[in-house]
């Protein structure tokens, strides 16, 4: 019963408002793209595959693997996933020389709530994340690589294995790339469903073919990865990151943001913006200009709160948002992280408790229930926050959100437990007087729930 | 239960990406192409499936339980997606849902009374600057899905069923 579809293009989007929208500042992976031009020839157009001809010595030189992960390492480039871990470290853990075989995985199993910036690379630049995978490869020895892709954008999914089929017939994947010795093969893998796959070893246990519940690391996939091989894994936006910086060099890219917070960075800007989207800006560039090429706060409203990075990452407060650079050591010093670069601008309408409460459902939601305190404490959060957004809360709950939230926090196999904590604790930080009026009143300060709590 | 031979030869090109002890590998793919030709995967299905790779059906269980997206009963012959996480709820992602629950007189997760529809609450699609968003049988991702589009979605649709 294969249902035969309509035709729904007219419901989709363009790419226009969220990625070819001529607001990002000095694009390096966004740079050019009009939704049209996202194949091989367009890509070799605009000097695709360049760096890769430099690393294999196809236009005179080449690069030594050695000398392509010093350049990563002196680009101050970190990984774009999340946890802004140093590229070019991470390379240099992986055991070149073992006889093994080993993998390169691309993480593109982008769940973070908030984010979708990798959405519009695999979209309408396929082939910069290829290129920057075989340079990664032949980096790193490595001969096998897979794209994890989230399964909900499965349209993605074809069109990068589009993109691979027209990479193979060029000769920039399989036996002997462009003439050299080096071998990378590459495929495409989709995930059907769950937030747990984007954290790296969930997401090699779901490749697997298994449930992807998480590993304890140690050890870590670069000792004992997919199929207990060697492995590396990096977001899209790190692989896309990489053939620039192999053209213009490590130093030139690590110039153009901070110092240890080198290059681009891409921004999705969602939620109370006038123009929601993705923007590709210099790290280390201002919130507040950040938010104006996002179109400001729009309808006439204040800003309120922002969660920098995604979900997970603790909200701040206006004041706070206002004076900040969006990088890495800026954004962590104010006390959230800049994660996965999403950026949830919340204006002055919105009652916090339920904005928490919706965060809450979905980590209880997406626990994958290994871990006693995670599997435990997150549904004991969201049905904390539940009663007291419900005008049922109680005095000493703020108290016990704190304990159950601090108790999950590091006691857990992996990120995900810290991650349904962190909203929590960053709430109660800066907007606990929202959560006493709910709990005093019975109603909602900020007055847009006044309806649902009468 | 037997697969057509397009089926195989999909399966065929999914296994063929992982090593030849590693057939398991391909099980969430295998399973995704059973769905899309059966609508949902069946405990037949999985006894198949199984037997295709190599592994044990509990093992194909676990996953198909375990990801969001296998349908594990019969569902409408269009699947809705709506996403109603923070960053989609803060652009009217919850009003979608309401408002598709509404027209289609159901409860969220609910199937129509004609069997054409299924409306689900979803996890974050990934798509959250085209909020609202709504993803159709697991493929096509639809954005900016304000009322008015919504509905001439849900005529669209009905339209092609009829």
């Amino acid at each position: 019963m294969t249902a035969v579809m309509p035709d729904l293009s007219r419901f989709q989007a363009s790419g226009r408002e969220t990625c070819f929208h001529d607001r990002h500042i000095g694009a390096q992976i966004y740079a050019g793209l009009d939704g049209r031009n996202w194949r091989l020839k367009d890509y070799e157009a605009r000097g695709g595959y360049r760096a890769l001809r430099k690393v294999l010595g196809r236009d005179g030189g080449g690069m030594t693997p050695d000398q392509v992960v010093a350049e990563v390492k002196g680009s101050g480039l970190r990984g774009r996933g999340g946890a802004g871990f140093p590229t070019g470290l991470k390379w240099s853990f992986m055991p070149r020389a073992l006889p093994v075989q080993k993998y390169l995985v691309c993480n593109s199993d982008e769940g973070e709530p908030g984010t979708c910036k990798d959405r519009d690379i695999l979209a309408y630049n396929p082939h910069i994340v290829i290129e920057g995978m075989v340079i990664a490869a032949y980096a790193m020895g490595i001969t096998v690589g897979y794209n994890y892709i989230h399964g909900e954008i499965f349209e993605l999914y074809h069109r990068f294995e589009d993109a691979l089929r027209e990479a193979r017939d060029a000769g920039y994947l399989g036996e002997g790339i462009l003439g050299s010795g080096f071998n990378f093969q590459l495929h495409a893998f989709h995930g059907f469903g769950a937030y747990i796959c984007g954290e790296e070893t969930a997401l090699l246990e779901s490749m697997e073919g298994k449930k992807g519940q998480p590993r304890f690391k140690p050890p870590f996939p670069a000792s004992y990865g997919l199929y207990g091989k060697p492995t590396t894994i990096n977001n899209t936006e790190t692989f896309a990151a990489v053939p620039w910086i192999i053209q213009h060099g490590g130093q030139a890219y690590l110039e153009i943001g901070k110092p240890n917070n080198g290059g681009t960075k891409i921004f999705s800007m969602v939620g109370d913006v006038a123009r929601p989207g993705n923007y590709e800006v210099p790290m280390g560039t201002p919130f507040a200009r950040l938010l104006e090429l996002a179109g400001g706060v729009g309808r006439g409203r204040q800003l309120k709160a922002v969660i920098p990075g995604g979900s997970s990452a603790p909200v701040l407060p206006a004041k706070v948002m206002m004076d900040l650079t969006m990088d890495y050591d800026a954004i962590a010093k104010a006390g959230s992280m800049l994660g996965s670069g999403a950026v949830i601008v919340m204006d002055d309408t919105r009652c916090m408790v339920d904005s928490l409460l919706r965060l809450s459902y979905f980590y209880q939601h997406e626990s994958c229930g290994q871990c006693t305190p995670c599997r435990e404490g997150t549904g004991w959060l969201w049905r904390m926050v539940h009663r007291i957004e419900h005008g049922h809360g109680r005095a000493e709950d703020l108290q016990l959100l704190d304990s159950v939230a601090e108790n999950i926090m590091g006691r857990t196999i992996c990120a995900l437990g810290d991650a349904a904590a962190m909203p929590v604790r960053g709430m109660l930080k800066h907007f606990r007087d929202e959560f006493v009026h709910h709990i005093e009143h019975k109603r909602c300060l900020v007055g847009a729930n006044e309806a649902a709590l009468a | 239960m037997t697969f057509t031979e397009d089926t195989m030869s999909r399966f065929a090109q999914e296994v063929a990406k992982f090593p030849a002890e590693q057939r398991q590998s391909a099980v969430m793919a295998c399973l995704a192409i059973v769905q899309q030709q059966h609508g949902w995967v069946s405990a037949e299905a999985e006894q198949a499936v199984a037997a295709y790779l190599g592994m044990p059906p509990i093992a194909v269980r676990e996953v198909t339980t375990f990801y969001n997206m296998y349908n594990q009963q019969p569902i409408g012959r269009f699947k809705l997606n709506v996403c109603t996480n923070l960053p989609c709820q803060l652009r009217d992602g919850k009003a979608a849902l309401d408002h598709v629950c509404h027209r289609l007189g159901i409860e969220e997760g609910g199937t129509s009374a004609d069997g054409l529809f299924t409306v689900q609450k979803a996890e974050c699609l990934g798509a959250c600057a085209d909020a609202p968003v709504v993803l159709v049988n697991d493929r096509q991702m639809l954005s900016f899905m304000r009322p008015d589009r919504l509905d001439d979605l849900i005529d669209t649709l009905k339209a092609h069923a009829r």
